[in-house]
């Protein structure tokens, strides 16, 4: 009896917290999606309009905003890709001297990451003239300590047998590399790889500080600026553009639910 | 396995990834020490050496002794609350009632948006008439609060949006452990007569804890990295009552141009997260007997 009752309050606990914690979310759909008049004012039959949209999308040049943001997150991934590797290849399979406390080094980026440096990269940017630019807003992020972790943890993992094998065919270093641990590492490349496009998708101090003209913004900046200045306080259009500038993200999650929420376990639990 | 690096390799494989990674984490903290000692420079007059100047303002500043206090409520106040919301989300989620999909979704959403989109989504949330906060109040018959534009309500504002984005993540985490714990554990407590609550408190959340050290060390990290949520709602405003660390780092830099004050301030930065690296190392030694 009591576990009957016990259940009833954990399901009305549950029906209250998922609808609470949607609401915020919600409310901005509603908005979007019905003329200014019913922004705040709910009528279940007020007629739905995809205006608003149509309406952002030529208020800002949000389609240059996505390109860049794609081009950002190319940028940023194939580096993180390749000098991850060849830095845990490193660590994992040749011994030299201080090898540890040159690990070490690497892994301070962890905890002084370059969300917190903004003065002094910034400082840096501008003497090498690279701000208001794109490689200007990726370059603090190519080389990732996190991937280096993941990686050496991965690599790590990869039969010793397996290496001297290769080693005895006449595999040089490189082949080694290409064709004994980089496939062996695949899940964990597809893990970093999610993870670094969800954070620079979503990274917006940074490239704020860096850029100024819209021909360089990413879909962050370019949300920020559109609702502060570009469209006054007409909520109907700042909602609308705050849902077309993540609809991506939120399409990628519905389609890839159960890969996303296991991957982003993996990459953070390793 | 375990061969000699040669020079050639060496320059290929770690000096040249690496040197992008010293110059844009270990320079810039450096340069940001010794930048400190010195006062801001202009095209007429170089910058000089001024000693611990930079410092003693720093000690005099009000306003960065109110943005101090205010980031350490805001870690405190959101770490806590986001881990103990995670736990709830991932025992409902983990449950057997229905529809626990759409409730994962509804938890997990606000960890995919950008930081940037959550926080319109809140400043129309939270305006002041129109809002919905305001329309609720409002229905039950309370007055309508400007969340955002009162000193006393800012800073707890920008730490519901916090949780309300963080929580979803954490619940991930909780949810892969919960998931880890073999089922038998739970089952012999249960033939001893324990009941739910009993077996939550004795027997799951003892063996949560490595997820919980991992989850507060990151989510601590996180409150003094991201100020998003500040850029764009409130400006630190009003009156300071919202403004964090990071977030006055780069109002001083880049608003007041005051490069000099600024690096002083990234030194503050580095060794506040410097204190807490350490005594996260210190809470994972005491858990080593867990594993």
């Amino acid at each position: 009896m009591t576990e009957g009752l016990n259940r009833i309050a954990f399901a009305t606990l549950a029906i209250v917290l998922a609808a609470l914690w949607g609401l915020p979310f919600l409310y901005s759909v509603w908005t979007a999606f019905h003329p200014e008049k019913y922004s705040a004012n709910f009528v279940w039959n007020a007629p739905l309009t995809l205006s608003n949209f149509v309406e952002a999308w030529q208020a800002a040049p949000f389609a240059l905003y996505f390109l860049n943001t794609v081009i950002l997150i190319a940028t940023v991934l194939v580096a993180n890709l390749i000098l991850c590797t060849l830095v845990a290849y490193a660590f994992v399979r040749y011994r030299f001297r201080w090898a540890g406390f040159l690990f070490s080094l690497v892994m301070v980026q962890l905890l002084i990451s370059p969300e917190i440096l903004i003065v002094e990269n910034y400082l840096t940017l501008n003497n090498i003239g690279l701000t208001d630019t794109i490689i200007g807003i990726a370059l603090p992020y190519l080389t990732s300590a996190f991937g280096i972790f993941l990686l050496r943890q991965t690599f790590k993992t990869v039969p010793k047998s397996l290496d001297e094998a290769a080693q005895i065919e006449g595999a040089s270093a490189w082949r080694v590399l290409w064709t004994v641990y980089v496939p062996l590492a695949r899940p964990v490349y597809l893990a970093y790889g999610l993870v670094s496009i969800s954070f620079h998708w979503n990274n917006f101090l940074w490239p704020l500080i860096v850029t100024n003209s819209p021909e360089v913004r990413p879909v962050t900046v370019g949300l920020s600026v559109f609702a502060t200045v570009e469209s006054g306080i007409e909520w109907s259009l700042v909602n609308a553009a705050t849902l077309m500038t993540t609809a991506p993200l939120i399409v990628a999650f519905l389609i890839f639910q159960r890969q996303f929420v296991a991957n982003f376990m993996r990459a953070g639990i390793k | 396995m375990n061969m000699r690096l040669s020079y050639g390799m060496g320059f290929i494989l770690l000096v040249l990834p690496c040197s992008l990674l010293v110059a844009f984490t270990h320079y810039p903290a450096l340069k940001a020490l010794l930048n400190s000692f010195w006062n801001n420079g202009s095209s007429i007059r170089p910058s000089r050496f001024v000693g611990v100047k930079n410092y003693q303002t720093l000690l005099e500043d009000d306003k960065l002794m109110q943005v101090l206090i205010n980031s350490f409520i805001y870690a405190i106040g959101t770490v806590p609350l986001a881990i103990a919301l995670a736990i709830g989300m991932a025992l409902l989620v983990n449950s057997k009632l229905p529809a626990t999909g759409l409730m994962r979704l509804s938890f997990f959403l606000p960890t995919m948006l950008p930081m940037v989109a959550v926080a319109n989504i809140w400043l129309f949330f939270y305006a002041p008439g129109i809002g919905l906060a305001s329309q609720l109040l409002n229905a039950v018959g309370l007055p309508s609060i400007n969340f955002l534009g009162s000193t006393n309500t800012s800073l707890a504002s920008m730490m519901v949006v916090a949780v309300w984005k963080e929580a979803g993540l954490f619940m991930i985490f909780y949810l892969a452990a919960l998931q880890s714990i073999p089922t038998n554990l739970k089952d012999a407590a249960r033939l001893e007569g324990a009941g739910s609550v009993r077996i939550f408190f004795d027997v799951v959340l003892p063996l949560l804890r490595p997820t919980t050290i991992f989850v507060a060390v990151n989510a601590l990290i996180n409150a003094f990295r991201l100020v998003d949520h500040i850029v764009v709602m409130t400006r630190g405003g009003p009156n300071n009552s919202s403004s964090l660390l990071l977030y006055y780092i780069y109002e001083v830099t880049f608003g007041f141009r005051d490069f000099a004050y600024g690096a002083t301030l990234t030194v503050l930065m580095v060794v506040i997260l410097g204190i807490l690296a350490a005594f996260q190392f210190w809470v994972l030694d005491r858990k080593a007997h867990y594993q």
